[in-house]
């Protein structure tokens, strides 16, 4: 079990914006979960310095194909560069902590 | 084309034709309509490629456009993939028939959290079927998903639910999907298609590769179950036998000549049906190649365009060694009417030289195509798959009215060993000509014989083919004595026949000139008998004269007895004294 911390409460990286965009395809009790918790945890940890887009594929099919969306709920990070995905409701804090890149394994 | 053939079953259920030469006849009319189908088979199969030409084939052909998401390819590739089948995939996704998708999962930038399904494959699905009114669907692979995916079981109960929603849209629909080591897909995709199933292989038997299809699954549907081999060529795919399963092309009334005086009469007097198909076989060195070249160069003579396909001599070696026996093909050459096309027949595939000759003929739309050697194309391939080759090759000429002109090379010596080493391949010719070397007195010398001509009274002898500075010719050997004689055999033979003749002629004078002189020498001796009794008679009237004269001498001699006696005497009243004094009448 590797063991985890979390990042400094002011991190050198404070600068960074995180642009985060949520696919979501109506509203399903997956979606509101994804939302419900993405919210939550950017609270928590990027609190001032993200932004959320969510985008309803029901609404607007076409910009899936744009960020390669298949699962749904899918977490973008558009920004910091590189970009990651998160697929799934969000539920385990940790591992969105992990893929937003704001957890380190160590 | 047809849908169906003659002897298929009536149509259980409604079908969605490919438009893929071959396989609608062996589905007898496509692929399950308004349901999907997969494709299986390992990587370099042909999977993406008979996916795509039905796709594009629909939007095309039948005016069903078609989505496609392709999983491991970009749209770029596969417009490029598709541009070798002459398809341009570009123009068809600017007017709205085809939509690709390019679907791409990078594992290492996902992360998975909490349960998702795949609601944005079906809303990019949907949205692209709903944009351009899509009847045809094709998945190109979905086993990609394994890969990107690390949730199997969320997976495989979308896969259902995707399976589930194509039916329910009426979308035909084509899955690829890679073969498994026991089973038919790696990821057991089979287990949701359960109405039709292709299996595609491609084998390397001998460093030579050949692919081939097989319908391992049609519920509700009669189809072929054999193994087909198929092509992937300039103009999309064609499954094998592709026009085999019907038989009921024109024939053509027409004779047009071999260019050997003597072989058109063998055949029946001009030669052979236009669209025929021949077959000449014989050992090494019988002159088969000269035989095909001959008919090339007739056709050519004719004003038709005659097609060489070499399978062992390049272009400049045929042009020599055809000079060397009196025929020039150089001016035909020159003039676009042969073309000749030399290949190494282990160069390729049994297949592709299909597809290339095919593509040849297609283009320079001959009067006449030979095939030099047709044994060579199985150059370390499955005898057996030469038939079905040939059969699909032998329909394309016969549709397209094209005679045809094989050279077999046979192993056998005997002639029943060449006949039962052909069966195969003989079956599919119309006329089939051996050439035999015979070998007597220390010489090998070239027969030929007619062993079958459909529809033509052939000649049942023996020829003795001779090839010379002059061309080829046919001659007859000389039979007798209950021997064929070929060579200088037969030419001593005609010369003792013809010193036998001079001989015979000879004593007919002779005896003609003694019958002659025998009559000249009793018609000498007749005339020399009617000579004789000339003479004879003429001795005789020269008597009876003398005995006259003498009787008046005596008379005389009495009356001037008489006289001088002073009397007269009885017998001189008449005038008349008789010779002889001894049969004198009697005095008075």
């Amino acid at each position: 079990m590797p063991r985890v911390t979390l990042a400094p409460a002011s991190p050198p990286v404070q600068h960074k914006e995180y642009l985060l965009r949520l696919y979501v395809a109506g509203e399903t009790a997956k979606s509101v979960a994804a939302l419900a918790n993405l919210r939550r945890i950017c609270e928590s940890h990027l609190a001032g310095r993200y932004s959320i887009e969510v985008i309803d594929l029901i609404a607007n099919p076409q910009l899936a194909a744009g960020d390669q969306i298949l699962a749904l709920p899918t977490l973008v990070r558009r920004l910091p560069e590189p970009m990651t995905k998160i697929i799934g409701n969000l539920s385990n804090e940790e591992r969105v902590l992990v893929g937003l890149d704001l957890l380190t394994v160590g | 084309m047809k849908a169906r053939s003659a002897g298929a079953p009536p149509p259980t259920l409604p079908k969605a034709r490919t438009g893929i030469l071959g396989l609608d006849e062996i589905t007898f009319g496509g692929l399950p309509r308004g349901r999907p189908s997969l494709v299986c088979g390992s990587a370099g199969a042909g999977k993406t490629m008979l996916a795509m030409e039905f796709l594009v084939r629909g939007a095309q052909e039948f005016g069903e456009p078609g989505v496609c998401l392709t999983f491991e390819e970009t749209t770029e590739e596969i417009a490029a993939n598709v541009r070798s089948l002459g398809f341009d995939l570009e123009q068809l996704v600017a007017e709205g028939k085809v939509a690709v998708d390019y679907v791409h999962i990078e594992r290492s930038e996902i992360e998975e959290t909490g349960e998702y399904d795949l609601e944005g494959l079906f809303i990019r699905l949907g949205h692209a079927v709903d944009r351009i009114g899509a009847k045809r669907v094709v998945l190109d692979t979905l086993e990609a998903l394994f890969a990107g995916l690390p949730n199997h079981g969320i997976l495989r109960a979308e896969l259902r639910r995707l399976f589930r929603w194509l039916k329910d849209r009426g979308l035909t629909a084509v899955i690829t999907g890679e073969r498994g080591e026991t089973t038919l897909t790696r990821f057991g995709l089979e287990e949701y298609v359960a109405d039709c199933v292709l299996v595609l292989d491609h084998r390397v038997h001998d460093s030579v590769s050949t692919r081939r299809l097989r319908v391992v699954k049609y519920r509700g549907s009669a189809h072929g179950t054999n193994e087909y081999p198929f092509l992937i060529g300039a103009k999309g795919i064609s499954v094998l036998p592709v026009t085999s399963l019907r038989l009921d092309h024109a024939v053509s009334e027409e004779l047009v000549s071999t260019g050997v005086p003597r072989l058109d009469e063998m055949l029946g007097g001009r030669g052979l049906y236009r669209g025929a198909s021949m077959l000449v076989s014989g050992a090494p060195g019988t002159g088969k190649s000269s035989l095909g070249a001959a008919m090339a160069q007739a056709a050519c003579a004719r004003g038709e365009r005659a097609l060489i396909f070499a399978f062992e001599e390049s272009p400049a070696q045929i042009l020599r060694n055809m000079r060397s026996i009196g025929l020039d093909l150089a001016p035909a050459l020159k003039q676009g009417r042969l073309q000749i096309h030399s290949s190494r027949p282990t160069l390729t595939g049994l297949e592709q030289h299909l597809v290339r000759m095919h593509d040849t003929m297609t283009a320079f739309q001959p009067d006449l195509v030979v095939v030099d050697p047709i044994t060579n194309l199985t150059a370390g391939d499955d005898e057996r798959a030469i038939k079905p080759m040939l059969m699909r090759l032998i329909d394309f000429l016969k549709q397209s009215q094209i005679t045809s002109v094989f050279t077999s090379l046979t192993h056998g010596a005997t002639s029943d060993a060449v006949e039962s080493s052909e069966v195969e391949v003989s079956s599919l010719m119309d006329t089939w000509l051996l050439v035999r070397n015979l070998e007597a007195d220390g010489e090998r010398n070239r027969t030929l014989y007619v062993l079958k001509s459909r529809g033509m009274a052939h000649s049942n002898q023996v020829r003795e083919f001779v090839l010379s500075s002059r061309g080829i010719d046919l001659v007859d050997v000389y039979l007798g004595d209950g021997r064929v004689l070929t060579g200088s055999a037969r030419l001593a033979q005609e010369a003792r026949e013809a010193a036998g003749h001079a001989g015979r002629r000879r004593e007919e004078e002779r005896r003609q000139r003694l019958a002659r002189t025998r009559r000249k020498g009793l018609e000498a001796r007749i005339a020399a008998l009617q000579a004789e009794l000339e003479a004879e008679r003429f001795e005789e009237q020269a008597r009876e004269g003398d005995a006259a004269s003498e009787g008046a001498v005596a008379a005389a001699s009495l009356e001037r007895l008489r006289a001088a006696r002073g009397g007269t005497t009885p017998g001189t009243h008449n005038g008349h004294v008789e010779a002889r004094p001894g049969r004198r009448p009697a005095r008075p």
